[in-house]
């Protein structure tokens, strides 16, 4: 199995996880956090597309995973103002 | 001049939501301006596309696949004219609506955010841009639904959130399975390329789920009604006539340019089956809805399936157009009609302060103008001539009863007649026997909202008169037709 | 745009803008309604007038608007469309006197003659239409736009009319869009012509044209009131006078009737129609619904159920004429299209007038009415007699034609029907008559008597005199030209090429 293999199954071992913490676990935080999990077993998964077989890796790759990230960032900010206020307004 | 028309349908809300942000109290007729932008560089792209057909545009001088290319044809064109169609009334309609809340300073540079985004979805052209004017659209959205602060609309606005963002990242997922077998995100180069290998399908139906769940095609649609029906009016006519629409614009791009011609004719009819669920399903938690705002949120998960309709539906040929004009046609008349739909609710809403069904008659009487643009929305959605929704229903029935598809014809007919249950219900408010009833005490309702509804409501009338026009724009560029 | 193509659209404006500009009037600016009112409904009278002299001089009258590709909404005056967009402009107007003088201190009239406008735009747009798809766009809107005139009062009796209705009509018109859709996908633009669109097709499946018959006739049969589809008509009435006219007279029943007409005649043709062996089954079910309807009639003390009873038989003489073939019979249902419009507004109007003026509202509280209102019961009974088929009215002339025509077309049993139901039409208007003139008045309303030189308002009481005198004369001068016997006779020519 080449290394690619393993990162990419890591990638989607990460993204299942992290879906099943969003539906299995029921505190805000836990939730936003499987969200997390979730990109980030996508980003493994792209970042080993940039793999270039010995030549120079495929740059592509590396900026939509920064781009995933910043997305990434500027959601869990949203879901983490949003939970602090659902909770004042208990 | 397409470099120039494009732009300006996406920088002219980027900058007017800068703006706004930054100077919430300069004045939100800057967006009534953006809005008039947008619509005024749809147009210019329509003349554009009539004379010299569809077109490709570079940004920055790169192209695919390592730059960010758009492509402009009858379809991109008129899915911004769309935006811009619906975005006008409702924003004159948000100007009163927001006029002295506190709420306000947050809709404008949102609403001019949610905007930007869905034009630039509507102009993308690449697997990964789309991902990111999904997420984009999607966040804007989440936060426009929890301006009203309630406990309610923060609950909505947080499921939505993160079914909204699991969507995305199934969709993600594809776009990363395609490229590692491709390397490419190009539509146009795709297209070329792609074979119906395992990882393709298992790609594109990752992406598929994805994009059903933000377009909330049933059963993925548990998070709509609550985030539709609780957001402000003007929030709820911004989602429900658009911002689902994005997301089913990147399925139908999807459908024909990556989804080879081999595919199993199962897959399609699971689809269609979806949308009959959603039309039936949908429809009758509408009869059965208590509020007002709720039975027009349930009314757009039935609508959405007659988008699915149209996989089935699209086989090659005469038919196969048929289908493609009525879906495409049905996604604009249901985004006026439902748009002017959530504008005259959100009016009743605020002249009576509530929106529960049982005693909103006194109130239906007293705004008139209101009740008529929701009879006329109603009208276009249960698909009666002469209306958007007619011409519509018209395709997608010739294309099944020429294909041959009458199970479809059926599931057709029977929503267009659970559609005017739920719509009479809301018409029947307007005759009770006057004086059976104390006068409530109702607040002012600006005309101008009024009107705003009123406008909406006429567009998807007018839409039904002739549909040409459309339909030559729609033609230009898009494989199937013409 | 040519004169040729703007007539027609500037009649359905004439209207169709009254309506819009009614619906934002303020409730008490009542002098500009009613200018708008008439001025809108004595436009529509000219111009029809205008139209029919032009198509009497040879001129074709025609407007064409896009739709979809191949699909183009078309309004067209041929003899058939002319004799219904008549008597429609004629009874629109009649009414809308009428509707002012009833609804003189009701609430919402604004909501109410907008849509009362808008109900004559769509039944005069069925008349002109000139393909399949315009009538059904049209025809739609009239379900639509007569909803409201249902709902109008508010009261729960009249909130489960339009309930009912709505079932009833949209139910339908879905039925007859399934079966348009289909139809056009088949054989292309379905504009109506004389002797059909498909009696040439040899190419199309029977089996599959007589589905599509079915799936039609059903769609306009809800409207027309076929029994078992007419549910819906006796519980309509709930609706105020006016509106009971209209809908009995020329808008949502004579639509359906109409509706049958133009797609036996005009769309199959009546000889393919026979041909496929579809015109016996409705020549059935024609019958059925006029004795029906008749025994119905006979056992309703409400003097407006008796009268809706009536109309579900009486509509059915016009598709029993349709369903026979051979040029008499045409003749006598298409005549009675007009011929029954007259009789039964009269009856309504007159029925409005009792209720109106005594607080009368069923049969046996009509004890010596007639000498309490003698106009309006003159006009009552010359309907009256008509719809039996006492010479020399209107509804004698319609008979006559039906009866020879089953002749003709060697179908004696349907004399006998004929026979049975002018026996049943006897039964059930003959005492009303004797109560009103023979007997002497018992009933509570003569405590309302009031004096005053007329018997009741004039706008209520010339309308019912205007139709009953019309339909003496058509009876009376049936053979003069310009008749609708002779329009009548005009059509019959053309849908037979034999």
């Amino acid at each position: 199995m080449m290394v690619a293999d393993l990162y990419a199954l890591v990638g989607v071992v990460l993204f299942v996880m992290g879906l099943s913490a969003l539906i299995l676990r029921s505190r805000d935080l836990q939730r936003i956090l499987g969200l997390n999990i979730m990109g980030t077993g996508v980003f493994m998964l792209l970042v080993t597309s940039a793999h270039g077989d010995g030549q120079a890796a495929d740059p592509v790759p590396h900026a939509m995973v920064l781009t995933g990230i910043v997305v990434a960032v500027s959601a869990t900010a949203f879901a983490l103002a949003l939970s602090l206020a659902r909770e004042r307004h208990k | 001049m397409t470099l120039w028309w494009s732009t300006l349908c996406v920088a002219a809300p980027l900058l007017a939501s800068v703006l706004l942000f930054l100077r919430p109290k300069r004045t939100a007729g800057i967006a009534l301006v953006a809005v008039t932008l947008v619509l005024i560089g749809a147009l210019g792209l329509a003349v554009v596309l009539h004379d010299s057909g569809p077109q490709f545009i570079a940004i920055g001088g790169w192209g695919a696949p390592l730059g960010i290319g758009w492509r402009i044809d009858g379809l991109t064109v008129t899915m911004l004219l769309m935006a811009g169609i619906v975005g006008w009334p409702v924003t004159i309609y948000a100007l009163d609506y927001f006029g002295g809340a506190a709420g306000g300073r947050h809709f404008w540079p949102l609403w001019m955010l949610l905007l930007t985004a869905l034009c630039a979805l509507f102009l993308s052209n690449d697997l990964f841009n789309w991902y990111v004017t999904l997420e984009l659209l999607g966040l804007s959205a989440v936060a426009l639904v929890t301006l009203s602060g309630k406990q309610a609309a923060l609950d909505a606005a947080q499921r939505y959130l993160y079914t909204g963002l699991v969507g995305s990242l199934f969709y993600l997922l594809g776009v990363a399975l395609i490229y590692n077998a491709y390397g490419v995100l190009d539509l146009a180069v795709l297209r070329e390329v792609t074979e119906p290998t395992l990882a393709v399908w298992v790609a594109l139906g990752l992406m598929a789920v994805g994009l059903l769940v933000k377009s909330a095609l049933f059963p993925l649609h548990f998070w709509l009604p609550a985030a539709h029906g609780s957001a402000p009016a003007p929030v709820s006519a911004i989602l429900s006539a658009l911002v689902v629409k994005g997301a089913f614009y990147i399925l139908l791009r999807l459908w024909f340019d990556l989804v080879p011609a081999a595919l199993p004719g199962a897959v399609s009819v699971i689809l269609g089956a979806l949308g009959a669920g959603a039309i039936i399903w949908g429809s009758l938690q509408a009869i059965r809805a208590t509020r007002l705002k709720m039975l027009v949120a349930y009314s757009t998960v039935a609508q959405l399936g007659y988008l699915a309709l149209f996989f089935p539906l699209s086989g090659a040929g005469e038919w196969g157009n048929a289908a493609l004009t009525g879906v495409v046609y049905f996604m604009v008349a249901h985004a006026c009609a439902k748009g002017a739909m959530f504008l005259a609710a959100g009016n009743l809403q605020r002249a009576a302060g509530h929106d529960n069904l049982v005693s909103l008659a006194p109130t239906a009487q007293a705004l008139p103008v209101s009740m008529f643009a929701f009879a006329i929305a109603g009208v276009s959605i249960m698909g009666l001539p002469p209306s958007g929704g007619f011409i519509a229903k018209w395709s997608l029935l010739s294309a099944a009863i020429g294909s041959g598809g009458w199970i479809w014809v059926v599931v057709m007919i029977a929503g267009g007649l659970l559609s005017a249950g739920y719509i009479f219900r809301v018409l029947s408010l307007s005759f009770s026997e006057s004086g059976a009833e104390p006068k409530p005490e109702l607040a002012p309702v600006a005309k101008s909202s009024e009107w705003a509804s009123l406008l909406l409501a006429s567009i998807a009338l007018l839409l039904g008169l002739n549909a040409l026009p459309v339909l030559d724009l729609l033609s230009i560029g898009l494989p199937r037709i013409g | 745009m040519t004169w040729s193509a703007a007539l027609p659209l500037l009649i359905l404006a004439s209207s169709l803008v009254t309506g819009l500009v009614i619906f934002f009037l303020k409730e008490q600016s009542v002098l500009l309604r009613t200018v708008l009112n008439l001025s809108g409904a004595g436009i529509k009278l000219i111009l029809v007038g205008v139209l029919m002299w032009g198509v009497y001089q040879g001129q074709t009258f025609e407007a064409r608007l896009p739709l979809l590709p191949d699909i183009e909404l078309v309004l067209h005056a041929d003899a058939l469309s002319l004799l219904f967009v008549s008597l429609s402009t004629v009874l629109w107007f009649v009414t809308t006197v009428y509707a002012i003088g009833y609804l003189e201190h009701s609430p919402h009239r604004s909501r109410f003659f907008g849509f009362f406008s808008l109900c004559v735009t769509a039944t005069v747009g069925i008349a002109l239409a000139g393909n399949l798809i315009t009538f059904l766009i049209f025809y739609e809107l009239l379900t639509l736009a007569t909803y409201p005139l249902l709902m109008h009062r508010g009261t729960a009796d009249s909130r489960r009319a339009g309930r009912i209705y709505l079932t009833y009509t949209l139910a339908g018109g879905a039925l007859l869009l399934v079966g348009v859709v289909w139809l056009k996908s088949l054989a292309g633009p379905l504009d109506f012509t004389a002797t059909g669109i498909l009696a040439g097709r040899t190419d199309l499946n029977p089996d599959t044209l007589r589905w599509i018959f079915l799936l039609l006739i059903v769609g306009f049969g809800v409207k027309a009131a076929l029994v078992p589809l007419h549910g819906w008509l006796p519980i309509s009435m709930a609706a105020p006078a006016p509106v009971s006219a209209l809908l009995h007279a020329v808008a949502v029943v004579k639509a359906g009737a109409f509706g049958i007409t133009r797609v036996v005649y005009d769309v199959y043709g009546v000889e393919f129609s026979a041909s496929l062996g579809v015109l016996m089954p409705l020549a059935i079910v024609a019958s059925f619904t006029i004795v029906y309807g008749s025994v119905r009639a006979l056992f309703q003390d409400k003097l407006k159920p008796r009268l809706a009873y009536s109309t579900i038989s009486q509509v059915s003489y016009i598709i029993l004429g349709t369903a026979i073939v051979g040029p008499v019979a045409t003749i006598g249902g298409i005549v009675h299209l007009v011929h029954q419009g007259l009789m039964k507004i009269t009856l309504f109007f007159c029925a409005g007038n009792l209720a109106e003026t005594l607080g009368i509202h069923r049969v046996s509280e009509m004890n010596g009415v007639g000498r309490r209102l003698p106009k309006t019961m003159v006009a009552f009974t010359v309907a009256a007699l008509g719809m039996i088929g006492v010479p020399p009215i209107a509804g004698f002339i319609s008979k006559w034609y039906l009866g020879a025509g089953a002749l003709d077309a060697n179908l004696p049993w349907i004399l006998v029907i004929l026979a049975i139901s002018s026996a049943l039409n006897a039964a059930y208007f003959l005492p009303i008559l004797y109560r009103a003139w023979f007997m002497p008045a018992t009933g509570a309303w003569q405590e309302r008597l009031e004096p005053g030189r007329f018997e009741t308002h004039w706008m209520l009481l010339m309308p019912p005199l205007v139709t009953a005198a019309l339909a003496l004369l058509f009876g009376l001068f049936a053979n003069m030209d310009g008749s609708p016997l002779a329009w009548a006779r005009l059509i019959a020519e053309r849908e037979y090429l034999r």
